[in-house]
């Protein structure tokens, strides 16, 4: 397993993640992609608005990429995630798995989003029309 | 014994700051140590939920601290 993570402020380009972790020995790509969603909590969302704590975010991509490293076979990986602000309908978050076999890539792509939502410092701020609030429903 | 604390999202807002030195930490002084100071400071803090990490790391609250540690208080985390 390859592994590469990636904070950025600018705008996620989801399709090229897929081709981009792709190989001859590989035989299926996951990928996940989280999207500012319009409504929370049945407010309306003007836009989110995200904040890392980036070396430590670092160090626990290190430790979750090592722990998905022993549970599954898979080949080239690629988290993107995005700070700072977010518009409505465009990705916060890419993640992209190759493997060889389908079990692998799906397990592990669903492994990274379900860890890096418990235990990764970022903060999702979401802004209403008439508010803000920080976190967010858990779901 | 001196650490730097950072804070961050909803604790950041309400401290107002996102870092502050702490001097003259006594040698036995813990993580908790450092949060009863800065509710002291803010009460506004008391009761909200936060993990800790000491040098990128999560740690529980009786965690010793060491001269030049960085210490966070890190809200629910809500990435993704």
């Amino acid at each position: 397993m390859n592994a590469s993570f990636v904070l950025t402020r600018a705008r996620i380009d989801v399709g090229a993640l897929a081709p981009e972790v792709r190989t001859d020995e590989d035989g299926a790509v996951a990928t996940f992609v989280g999207t500012a969603r319009r409504t929370s909590q049945g407010r309306r969302v003007l836009r989110l608005e995200y904040e890392a704590y980036e070396p430590m975010v670092r160090a626990e991509m290190a430790r979750i990429f090592a722990d998905a490293r022993d549970r599954f076979r898979v080949g080239e990986v690629r988290v993107v995630h995005r700070v700072g602000l977010v518009p409505i309908g465009e990705a916060s978050i890419a993640i992209a798995v190759a493997a060889p076999h389908r079990a692998d890539a799906l397990g592990a792509c669903r492994h990274l989003i379900d860890r890096i939502k418990e235990t990764v410092p970022i903060w999702k701020k979401e802004v209403f029309e008439d508010g803000a609030a920080w976190g967010g429903d858990r779901s | 014994m001196q650490v730097r604390v950072r804070l961050f999202a909803g604790l950041r807002e309400r401290f107002g700051a996102e870092e502050i030195l702490l001097d003259d930490l006594p040698g036995d002084a813990t993580v908790s140590t450092v949060r009863a100071i800065l509710e002291s400071r803010c009460p506004d803090l008391r009761g909200l939920p936060a993990a800790a990490a000491v040098n990128l790391a999560y740690v529980p609250g009786d965690r010793r601290l060491e001269e030049g540690d960085e210490v966070a208080l890190l809200p629910p985390v809500s990435g993704g």
